[in-house]
């Protein structure tokens, strides 16, 4: 079972992890907003309808390579303040090490294969989010 | 053809979508934009550092040199930095 939700509504974690709770073992990650340097908001921008379909293939290609029971992405889009969940990756596989190896995958994968873009604000003044060079080495272990 | 742009690529060009008939001999991506960039003042500065940008054609990541023929929508934006 896939479920790919990109909406300005908050994240609920607890449900989302009752709902993978399909076998063995379930594996998540929440990211949060992070306050560094003074971020007062962050925005998220993303592209209809192919950001949705960017999730549903990488989640599509998480379960037939893990043989996953359950895969589930949450993506906020939108204004958000530090301290926000902004994105939930969860997995469910019969045993651990799939479930936190698929997981793994979608969370480093969903960051490079899927349209969004951050915008933070600082002091009053808004910047666009640069992407992290890191960012493209943990996709690629995946290839 | 439709274009549609994102992030700091909109805010430049002023619109998030326009439609466009390119000549000819516009064939990828990299000549859309090189096009695109000659098209006004505010093209000029979404489109004028060709590397700092990425595309999808009809919904899909491609590279720069991807072709655009028969394309219905094309997306031109920064690199994404989502999760």
């Amino acid at each position: 079972m896939i479920r790919v939700t990109v909406s300005t509504a908050a994240i609920e974690v607890a449900a989302e992890l009752a709902a993978l709770e399909r076998d063995g073992a379930v594996a998540s990650f929440t990211g949060l907003v992070r306050g560094d340097d003074g971020v007062a908001t962050l925005e998220l921008e993303h592209y209809p309808g192919a950001t949705e379909a960017a999730l549903e293939r990488l989640a599509a290609a998480a379960s037939a390579r893990w043989s996953l029971s359950a895969a589930t992405i949450v993506h906020r889009v939108g204004a958000m303040a530090p301290g926000e969940r902004i994105v939930f990756v969860g997995t469910c596989a019969p045993h651990r090490g799939a479930a936190l190896e698929a997981c793994a995958y979608l969370i480093d994968r969903l960051k490079t294969d899927a349209p969004f873009w951050k915008r933070e604000t600082v002091n009053g003044a808004a910047r666009w989010v640069e992407a992290r060079h890191g960012d493209g080495e943990a996709a690629a272990r995946w290839e | 053809m439709r274009l549609l742009y994102f992030a700091w690529v909109r805010e430049r060009v002023g619109i998030g979508e326009e439609e466009v008939t390119p000549p000819s001999s516009v064939t990828t991506v990299a000549e859309l934009v090189a096009w695109l960039a000659a098209a006004s003042e505010r093209h000029a500065t979404a489109f004028g550092e060709p590397a700092r940008l990425r595309a999808a054609v009809d919904q899909a990541f491609v590279p720069m040199d991807a072709s655009i023929a028969g394309a219905r929508e094309v997306a031109i934006f920064p690199p994404v930095t989502g999760g």
